[in-house]
């Protein structure tokens, strides 16, 4: 008996080293990525990389300025189109637990997050490109705020699930109309739940590629005009990367590493901010 | 106070209440009109396609665009190898965090770490794991692919796999995860009292009551991974040809929607595509939905 | 055999630096139904864990002194022997929901790898169910998973399952707290069939219980052990004022 035993305490034992070894084999990849990256990327970043615009093929130098602009552009729109409709949606959602409408919207946004970030591109396409006669950065704007929506709507929604009832019954006691409670006294309270959300979608959406492809599609010159293309991190690290030229590899290398820099840090700052917002609550 | 002052601040008051909680609704309808939108568009605009390939489109084996000819297998076969091989190199690991962090673990800066690795591996752009694996991974595997008298292409099928693997580990790592947590603490120590190892009672107890709370976590793996276009697609080869073999170029759906759609120039071709993108979202949209209802039901258990 | 089964010498537990049970000195004797009482947080629920080792699976725990098995220290052996050797039934019923009651009543053994011919699992579970009374009311629905079975039912095949293991002592902590009236008198009766093949440790909170089903009492105030009498003696002569005072409601 008392071998048996030893034979399934080891067993035990073997397994959890296992485990344990089959977990933290996961970051090297991550950590390789990081390395790599940050190796390729840094010797490639100086003033000139960050303010001039990429020169043609076969010469020397140039930088991604109108990549850096455009995604801030298009990302800023983005957010500026959809933070007020997922704040509103989330209170919707929050005020209404029960309700067919809520239902299906609560299951519209459930089936929005699922879907490819391609298709939504295609979507816009034919809703924003085609009529408007031109590719353009508002068109990326709007793909990407769709993609934005189900993650804010859902943070909004649970942050404001936790406030208490008792402070929109304060509310309503001073005399305060429905919507001077949600806006001034729920919404306030809600605010680094919501922050976290926003930061958490920016930087999903930060990155992303295929919604722009047949939006903005991309510009080879700097453009600040929404009604026409633009260039954005991803995109220029997806042609130049793939393309055969060399001196667009470097290019898309320091591209890559400002974007992965960015993106991580910004996830970074997330946690940071919900930490906080956990102890205040 | 001035009556009529103030009757006429309430007016104005119950008006704009109203507004607001017209504001409030309508864009609870926007939402639902959204997506009923993007399906309603991808069905229109599949109309031609459908209407003059039809079911067969689905099975035909040749796109070539040039003569009109399209053939949708190729890029089916594509996004099922891909997407369950990765599932398939992916689920030992998400299931081995999972466990690590819900069972043996679930506390403590070592935790912490892993967790907060796993997210990061979340958040990388897929457009960046596309150019290292592009830059890195691709020379590798046709390293070994040599030794193993493969032709080298580096690029493929297998190669799009691992990347994809990579990428689809957090999904199920930590949906795995939370349902590792909730079972009951009481049911684990009744295992302990009738003599279990640790690795017994994780075998008996906690993946049985958890089974489905693990598939559903597959599921969101597998919706991610159909899904999956930037880093596919760099690393695939982007033939149109069916795929010879998994060390073999290949093409997914989605990645041949973003290489040739601002290509299609006539209106079959376009609606091909198009098709393919109403295939994508029918299918991701059931697994996901699917995968979240036993969630569900498992949160309301 | 020797009149005492379980024997604690200078036994104290801790979490971390909590200091939770100081120095027990204890004789279980054999086929006795022992209740061990007292105020919540007394200790008595952690001494009852540290019999058969469940108190270390908690991050921080700690132990020290000897806890005799038959004269063997339990902690001297691997704790897998000592559970096998030691049942346990906890406050709320834990049958394992994926298993059938047939399964749940053998869940011992399938854990602990012990193969068996089915006719010799059938035997061990009809002996268990009828030993726990409970036999009669689910002998046709073995196949059937246990989650339709009273709060009473599934804690008496929580019962069979422990017994099953054939163990020589059976830790019950408050095995009727969750209970209502009558599944807590049934239970009750239970324990009285249930010492003639076993020795019983039962946790309670409860002074009425104590009083029906044991045959000598320990009580624990503070993490000490303050008394120790046969049942009929402590409730009605009890030496030490603190027992004195939690008897008559003092306090706890």
């Amino acid at each position: 008996m008392n071998v048996k035993i030893k034979y399934r305490v080891f067993k035990s034992k073997l397994i959890q080293v296992l485990i344990i070894a089959l977990a933290f084999v996961c970051t090297l990849p991550l950590i390789a990525i990081l390395v790599y990256i940050f190796k390729q990327g840094i010797t490639k970043i100086n003033w000139a990389f960050l303010t001039q615009l990429p020169k043609p093929v076969g010469e020397e130098g140039g930088g991604i300025v109108n990549a850096l602009v455009g995604s801030v552009l298009i990302v800023f729109f983005a957010s500026l189109i959809a933070i007020p409709i997922s704040i509103l949606c989330g209170v919707y959602l929050s005020e209404n637990k029960n309700g067919k409408v809520a239902y299906w919207a609560r299951l519209a946004v459930d089936v929005l997050q699922g879907v490819p970030s391609i298709v939504i591109g295609i979507a816009v396409y034919f809703w924003v490109v085609k009529p408007m006669g031109t590719f353009s950065a508002f068109s990326g704007s709007i793909a990407l705020a769709v993609m934005m929506l189900p993650i804010m709507i859902r943070s909004t929604e649970e942050t404001l699930k936790m406030i208490p009832d008792s402070l929109k019954e304060a509310g309503y006691a001073l005399g305060l109309p429905y919507h001077k409670v949600i806006l001034r006294v729920i919404l306030p309270c809600s605010i680094s739940g919501i922050l976290s959300g926003i930061l958490l979608s920016v930087a999903r959406i930060a990155g992303e590629t295929a919604p722009l492809l047949f939006t903005a599609f991309g510009n080879p010159y700097l453009n600040t005009n929404m009604g026409k293309p633009m260039q954005s991190l991803p995109l220029l690290i997806f042609n130049y990367a793939t393309s055969p030229y060399d001196e667009w590899h470097d290019l898309a290398w320091g591209a890559a590493l400002i974007l992965l820099f960015t993106v991580l840090l910004l996830n970074i700052f997330t946690k940071l901010i919900t930490k906080r917002w956990h102890v205040q609550l | 106070m001035d009556n009529k002052n103030s009757s006429r601040r309430s007016h104005r008051q119950i008006k704009a209440e109203g507004f607001f909680r017209t504001t409030l609704f309508s864009i609870a309808l926007l939402m639902i009109v959204l997506v009923l939108g993007v399906f309603v568009t991808l069905v229109v605009q599949s109309v031609p396609s459908l209407k003059s390939l039809g079911a067969k489109y689905l099975w035909d084996q040749t796109w070539d665009p040039v003569n009109n000819v399209y053939g949708a297998l190729p890029f089916l076969l594509g996004t099922l190898l891909t997407s369950f091989i990765a599932l398939v190199i992916s689920i030992p690991f998400s299931f081995a965090i999972a466990v690590f962090l819900g069972e043996y673990n679930p506390q403590g800066w070592l935790s912490n770490f892993l967790k907060s690795t796993v997210e990061l591996i979340a958040a990388v752009p897929s457009v960046i794991y596309g150019f290292w694996g592009l830059l890195v991974l691709v020379p590798i595997v046709r390293d070994f692919e040599t030794k193993f008298d493969i032709l080298p292409y580096g690029i493929g099928i297998f190669t799009s796999s691992l990347i994809l693997a990579i990428m689809i580990i957090p999904y199920a790592a930590s949906m795995g995860r939370e349902m590792i947590k909730m079972v009951p603490s009481s049911l684990k120590e009744g295992a302990y009292s009738l003599g279990a190892t640790r690795f017994e009672v994780i075998k008996m107890i906690v993946i049985p009551y958890t089974k489905s709370g693990l598939f559903a976590g597959i599921l969101l793996s597998l919706g991610r991974a159909l899904g999956e276009t930037m880093a596919v697609t760099m690393v695939i080869g982007n033939t149109s040809l069916m795929p010879t073999s998994i060390f073999a170029p290949g093409n997914t759906m989605a990645s041949v929607i973003a290489n040739e759609f601002t290509e299609a120039d006539h209106t079959l071709y376009l609606s091909a595509l198009i098709e393919l993108a109403l295939v994508l979202f029918v299918v991701t949209v059931i697994i996901n939905m699917i995968g979240k209802r036993i969630i569900k039901s498992y949160t309301n258990d | 055999m020797a009149r005492t089964i379980i024997k604690s010498e200078n036994f104290n537990a801790y979490f971390g630096k909590n200091h939770v049970v100081k120095n027990v000195n204890i004789e279980i004797p054999r086929n006795n139904v022992v209740a061990v009482m007292g105020p919540s947080g007394c200790g008595k629920t952690t001494y009852l864990r540290c019999i058969n080792r469940m108190h270390e699976l908690i991050e921080g725990a700690s132990s020290s002194g000897k806890m005799l098995l038959n004269n063997e220290d339990v902690y001297d052996m691997h704790p897998i022997f000592t559970r096998l050797k030691i049942g346990m039934v906890f406050q709320r019923p834990n049958p394992f929901p994926n298993l059938s009651i047939f399964e749940n009543v053998i869940a011992g053994y399938t854990l602990n790898g012990i193969k068996m011919p089915k006719s010799e699992k059938e035997k061990i579970v009809e002996d268990s169910l009828t030993k726990s009374a409970l036999w009669k009311e689910v002998k046709d629905s073995l196949h059937k998973k246990g989650t339709f079975l009273s709060g009473g039912q599934q804690q008496r095949l929580c019962i069979a399952r422990a017994i099953a293991m054939r163990p020589e002592v059976l830790l019950l902590d408050e095995p009727t707290s969750a209970l209502d009236p009558i599944s807590t008198s049934s239970i009750e009766e239970l324990l009285h069939e249930l010492k003639n093949n076993f020795t019983l440790i039962i946790v309670t909170h409860n002074m009425q219980q104590a009083a029906r089903v044991s045959d000598k009492t320990a009580f624990f105030y503070m993490g000490e052990l303050v008394e120790y009498e046969d049942t009929k003696l402590m409730f009605t002569n009890p030496k030490d004022s603190r027992t004195q005072n939690y008897i008559t409601g003092r306090f706890g």
